[in-house]
């Protein structure tokens, strides 16, 4: 499984990386998180910061964050198929 | 209902003695805290809702290739309605430069996006009127087309870094359209996400406010920056500029000083300055756009809005 917060590095894109790992957490999948500040890297996905990309697909983009749970089932979607 | 609770708790709760500056100022602190929170949570879970019909994937859509004027205005509206943080600042120009959005319009989009933002509008709006928050807005608007198509008049593309010309940007994928119960949480999450940030500087402003109102005499702002005095709006811009990002903290305590003779004008070129010039947006702006760049928009917004301020002094 490959996850990737995309952000130049925000207080925001922090919020979503520490998301991302207690969602990882919790659900008890050993994924590695890339962030992604490189901005030509992140315009190939999105231009609102921050970004969760689960597989190479974007599942969020912009403020505010999604919740805890609203994470862990954007992973789960990936992990069934 | 709201003044009534006010009065009663300052009076009857607190036994503050009636008539006294001290009763004055708790009473109207009191009552503005109460009245700006509910109009806060309400304004801004609307306002939340009619921004998630418009992501800025849309609004780049909807500006590419767009005509200067008519381009201009459109990007100004639509600032308005797109939801944009400035740490996305350098992200959203790329792609709107990228998707052939005229240079000057990608501007209008940038100075109205800060400027007429929720927070700012249902402060003003509370505090001050209906009036001079339409005054507030359409100006804001107008100071963000007029800067906009000035720059795109000017041909200033060759001051953007040229890497913006070079990247390319993936065929912008999409999250998944959200359905309206999404968007109800979105508005929820947004509004809470506000309110936290905000709350604190408002109560203190709010405070200061409710000091100033029972405190400073009445003439006070009249004696140094009645609309006679040619200096106040100038200085109130120079002002504004360090003073980014904290709509809410200014806002109270600015409308307090109006009712002490503070010019209508002055009011808002320093509300525009506070919100439009912010030091780290120039300083985000500066990763996409040359120096040369970056002074000509400071300038063109800094000439305006001390533009607008005289205006409304000598006509209001």
């Amino acid at each position: 499984m490959e996850i990737k917060v995309l952000g130049p590095g925000c207080p925001n894109c922090h919020a979503m990386e520490e998301l991302a790992k207690k969602a990882l957490k919790e659900l008890g999948i050993d994924a590695a998180i890339e962030k992604v500040s490189d901005i030509k890297e992140i315009m190939r996905y999105t231009m609102s910061t921050p970004g969760l990309v689960v597989n190479g697909k974007l599942k969020h983009s912009g403020k505010p964050l999604p919740s805890l749970d609203k994470v862990k089932e954007m992973i789960k979607q990936e992990t069934q198929t | 209902m709201l003044k009534e609770f006010a009065t009663y708790v300052t009076y009857e709760l607190i036994k503050i003695e009636r008539g006294t500056h001290l009763g004055d100022a708790v009473e109207f602190f009191i009552y503005d805290t109460l009245k700006i929170f509910i109009l806060l949570s309400v304004i801004i879970f609307v306002i939340s809702i009619i921004r998630s019909y418009f992501p800025p994937e849309k609004t780049k859509k909807i500006l590419s290739n767009k005509k200067q004027f008519i381009g201009n205005i459109m990007a100004a509206l639509l600032g308005v309605l797109t939801p944009f943080c400035s740490c996305s600042a350098v992200p959203l120009f790329i792609g709107f430069i990228e998707a052939g959005v005229p240079l000057g319009v990608t501007f209008s989009f940038l100075i109205a996006s800060p400027m007429v933002n929720e927070v700012a509008v249902v402060l003003l709006w509370g505090l001050l009127g209906w009036k001079l928050t339409a005054i507030y807005i359409g100006t804001g608007l107008l100071v963000a087309i007029a800067g906009g198509i000035i720059i795109g008049k000017l041909r200033l593309e060759r001051w953007v870094e040229e890497y913006v010309y070079q990247i390319q940007m993936g065929e912008g994928q999409e999250v998944v359209k959200p359905t309206f119960k999404e968007r109800v949480q979105y508005a929820k999450d947004n509004t809470k996400d506000i309110l936290k940030r905000v709350w604190l500087f408002v109560v203190i402003a709010i405070g200061i406010g409710g000091f100033i109102h029972g405190y400073v005499p009445e003439d006070f702002m009249t004696r140094y920056a009645g609309p006679q005095n040619p200096f106040a709006v100038p200085v109130a811009v120079l002002l504004g500029v360090p003073l980014y990002a904290n709509a809410a903290g200014v806002i109270p305590i600015v409308s307090a000083l109006i009712n002490k003779g503070l010019a209508v004008g002055t009011v808002l070129a320093f509300m525009m300055a506070v919100t439009a010039l912010s030091l780290p947006e120039m300083i985000i702006l500066r990763k996409v756009i040359k120096l040369p760049l970056l002074a000509v928009f400071v300038g063109i917004m800094t000439v305006t809005i001390i533009g607008v301020g005289y205006l409304f002094n000598a006509i209001l």
